[in-house]
């Protein structure tokens, strides 16, 4: 990212050439120079493209964690050595980070020395007019009469002020001429582009060591307060602190789901997600409000977005002597689009044997072939829910943390359901259902709705943003904005006759370069109060 | 009322369709024609022109009616996308005609059109469906359109750069002496030429789409809960940023201009038809609207 070849007052480069003789300073000063060419910038940049196409390809765990663990069961021979690779983190891989960090590194070897010459080229006058003009672009002879040099000169100098150029007056061998520079602002914004990708990376960075996410299921009724115990998930950047946990609470008042219901072509497609909510900042006063997908609701620092919903049953169940053993609403999680959705419920104490139930539930049921239920409508029409008991080792006592969305069933025995004698349990809202051998009861009480909530605090992500609309400024100017140098030179020929010579030079590519020394003599014409041959 | 419009809307895409590949047919025999003055074929560019416009009206027409029987804009899924994003190609192509003499771009722009149309109309075609929680937002309109705009740049960017690289052997054949077989080629502008062209219309492309990555991060934001995650569709996004970046820093590099950079050029542009094809279709991730 060095000057471009066509930037006109480049000196000739003083690379050394690289040869057996030179001592060590030499060749780091060579490979310095290599680096940061534009050359190496080039490559870099492409290979960068490159190395970003198999985090494309292949399931990413930062991403989609599932989708690697699939991969890892179904390729069982090769993951293992694309893993060694890091092809799973390919955007953290050392390989990734090798090639944008040297990338970085060219950058700012090339914008810190171009920043020095651009801010001498801005504090320095315009250049002496070269004597050959014919040579450039835009080339132009003009004589006037009735005008003398002065007054040309001081004309040329104030069209070329009004349209924005730096002017300096140069004499030589009687010839009086304008030098003319504008468009400081390409450069400018073009090293202001370049910064800012570094800032970019920088607010990027800092964002993600300093911030957290976390996500927690909220059943309808149920409070969650900002605390590490109280998520489901959470993941630190690396210089987390839990004092930065801003303690506020979120109540899930109601969740409201909107499904088409009149355009055939969409019934049941959900349409609107709602959830309102009550919040509280500690000390402050409560507030009711509402999440919606694309709109997270901004409190104590973070953003809380709603990314997720679906059904949690109430379910009760009794043990043979009467006794509540476990009562509480069960976030179901939705397998396809119309919320047939699979919980578990774990009941380690207060029966004679510890009990798993792996449920289905269903908003609104029906039987296809075979007697395979499922659902066939996203709301509540007719739901219903079936368990399957399961008896034996829960596996939780070891004090190893378990998904409370799945069950171990490596220790423990069907009793109901398919292949056993039993059938499954199955309730609509109200009903009971008597477990296996007079071991208790489970009441399918009501239905409540959970939102899945994502809490994020990223300290950094507004510098991200103002850096990435200041690349884009940059760009623009950079792109857009013409750099050039005109010159008028003036003297006089013969009895009340002046000749003016204009010639003009870009930087950079500039389609509209004649144009604008055309328009340089036209606007010259009119400040005369000639008219034009 | 809605049924109807929808069906007026195909209708309109369908004669759209047939007028584009009118053009199409005559742009191709002028570019396949030795010039000569007099002949029926030298009025071609000129017809073919005016037929374009006319199937940009009718496109339009079809695409308004979409969105209207839709009651949204006409871009929330793969087949409103390709009829919306053909139609900012073909705009683009048609008013920086009114600038600069491109014509001969016509052959090229009316037959993509005419895949991406056709595949639309027979692959992706949609019923209208109401939209999902997650498109629900202004940055739809914004983000989705903007992108637009940058593929419509590029895919002129694209062609120039093709023509370019077809020029330059004929030039070098020229100069050697050689027979060469694109004599279509002689009225067009010369290898450089094509290649400042092209230059000029990616870099507006290439701002269009350095501000859809900054929009899309900003609504990634909103909806996902995070401004960049590597999901798919982004990192061709980037990729795509990247290959353009790439361009222009090649266009100042010595013995990177001309040829290298117009394989480059092409290379981003084979990345954006990339993205919106086969990313869109068969690869897993957020970016999951396509509607099939």
């Amino acid at each position: 990212m060095s000057r471009p070849s066509d930037h006109i007052d480049e000196e000739p480069t003083q690379a050394p050439v690289r040869n057996a003789k030179l001592g060590f300073t030499e060749t780091l000063r060579w490979m310095w120079t290599q680096l940061t060419s534009m050359r190496t910038a080039l490559i870099l940049l492409l290979l960068l493209a490159i190395a970003a196409i198999p985090g494309s390809l292949l399931p990413q765990r930062a991403a989609d964690p599932n989708g690697v663990t699939q991969y890892f069961a179904s390729n069982k021979d090769l993951a293992p050595v694309l893993d060694k690779f890091q092809l799973f983190d390919v955007y953290t891989s050392v390989w990734f980070s090798a090639i944008y960090i040297l990338l970085f590194i060219s950058l700012i070897g090339c914008v810190l020395p171009r920043t020095k010459h651009h801010w001498d080229a801005m504090r320095a006058k315009p250049p002496r007019t070269p004597s050959r003009l014919s040579r450039l672009p835009g080339y132009t002879e003009r004589e006037f009469t009735g005008v003398d040099v002065e007054r040309a000169y001081a004309s040329a100098e104030k069209v070329l002020k009004s349209q924005g150029y730096r002017v300096e007056r140069y004499e030589r061998d009687g010839e009086v001429s304008v030098s003319a520079e504008r468009g400081y602002l390409r450069e400018t914004g073009n090293l202001v582009f370049h910064f800012s990708l570094i800032g970019v990376l920088i607010a990027v960075g800092i964002g993600g060591s300093l911030g957290y996410s976390g996500q927690r299921v909220v059943v309808e009724g149920q409070a969650f307060s900002n605390t590490l115990l109280a998520y489901d998930s959470f993941s630190p950047g690396r210089f987390f602190s839990a004092s930065s946990l801003e303690p506020y609470n979120i109540t899930l008042n109601k969740f409201t789901t909107k499904f088409e219901e009149r355009n055939a072509n969409a019934i049941g497609q959900a349409t609107d997600y709602t959830a309102s909510i009550t919040a509280q900042v500690r000390g402050g006063q409560p507030f009711d409000t509402t999440i919606k997908v694309n709109e997270p609701l901004g409190i104590g620092d973070t953003s809380v977005y709603l990314l997720g919903n679906g059904y949690a049953p109430v379910i009760k169940v009794t043990n043979s002597a009467g006794e509540v053993v476990f009562n509480d609403a069960v976030p179901f999680l939705p397998q396809d689009k119309n919320f047939t959705s699979v919980g578990v419920v774990k009941l380690p104490d207060g029966l004679a044997h510890q009990l798993g139930l792996i449920g289905f539930f269903y908003p609104t049921v029906a039987e296809a072939h075979g007697g395979m239920k499922m659902s066939t409508y996203p709301d509540l029409i007719d739901p219903e829910l079936t368990l399957n008991v399961y008896q034996g080792d829960l596996g939780i006592n070891e004090g190893i943390p378990k998904s409370v969305y799945t069950l171990d069933i490596k220790k423990m025995t069907k009793l109901t359901g398919i292949k056993t004698k039993l059938p499954s349990l199955e309730m609509k809202p109200g009903q009971s259902a008597k477990l296996p051998n007079g071991m208790g009861t489970v009441t399918f009480e009501k239905v409540a709705r959970y939102a899945s909530l994502d809490v994020h605090h990223d300290p950094a992500q507004g510098w991200v943003l103002v850096f990435a609309i200041l690349a884009m400024l940059g760009l623009f100017t950079s792109l857009f904005i013409p750099r050039r140098r005109m010159w008028v030179s003036i003297r006089a020929k013969k009895k009340n006759t002046i000749e003016l010579q204009y010639a003009a030079l870009a930087r950079g590519d500039d389609p509209t370069l004649e144009a604008a020394v055309q328009r340089t003599i036209d606007d010259q014409i009119r400040d005369l109060g000639l008219t034009r041959d | 009322m809605t049924d109807v419009l929808s069906q007026y809307s195909v209708l309109s895409l369908y004669s759209a369709m047939a007028i584009y590949a009118i053009a199409f047919v005559l742009f191709t025999i002028e570019l396949a024609s030795k010039a000569t003055e007099g002949k029926l074929s030298a009025k071609f560019p000129r017809m073919a022109m005016a037929l374009t416009w006319i199937a940009f009206v009718l496109q339009l027409a079809a695409t308004i009616m979409r969105g209207l029987a839709a009651s949204r804009v006409p871009w929330a899924n793969m087949y409103e996308f390709s009829m919306t994003g053909t139609l900012i190609i073909v705009a683009v192509f048609l008013f920086t005609n009114l600038k600069w003499n491109l014509r001969f771009l016509g052959a090229f722009i009316t037959g993509l059109v005419l895949i991406l149309l056709g595949l639309a109309a027979t692959r992706y075609y949609v019923e209208i469906v109401p939209l999902p929680p997650a498109l629900q937002s202004y940055w739809l309109v914004i983000h989705v359109f903007v992108a637009t705009l940058a593929t419509g740049f590029f895919a002129l960017g694209f062609s120039l750069s093709v023509l370019q690289l077809m020029q330059q052997r004929r030039e070098v054949a020229v100069v050697n002496g050689k027979k060469t077989r694109m004599v279509g080629l002689v009225r067009l502008p010369d290898a450089v030429a094509l290649e400042n062209y092209a230059y000029r219309l990616i870099i507006i492309g290439f701002i269009f789409w350095t501000f859809t990555l900054i929009a899309g991060a900003i609504w990634a934001d909103k909806a996902w809960g995070r401004y960049w995650g590597w999901d798919t569709k982004e990192v061709w996004t980037f990729i795509i940023w990247t290959i353009y970046a790439g361009y222009i820093h090649a266009r100042a590099t010595r013995g990177w201009r001309g040829t290298r950079s117009a394989i480059l050029a092409m290379v981003g542009f084979g990345a954006v038809m990339f993205n919106f094809t086969v990313v869109n279709i068969f690869f897993k991730g957020l970016h999951a609207y396509s509607g099939l």
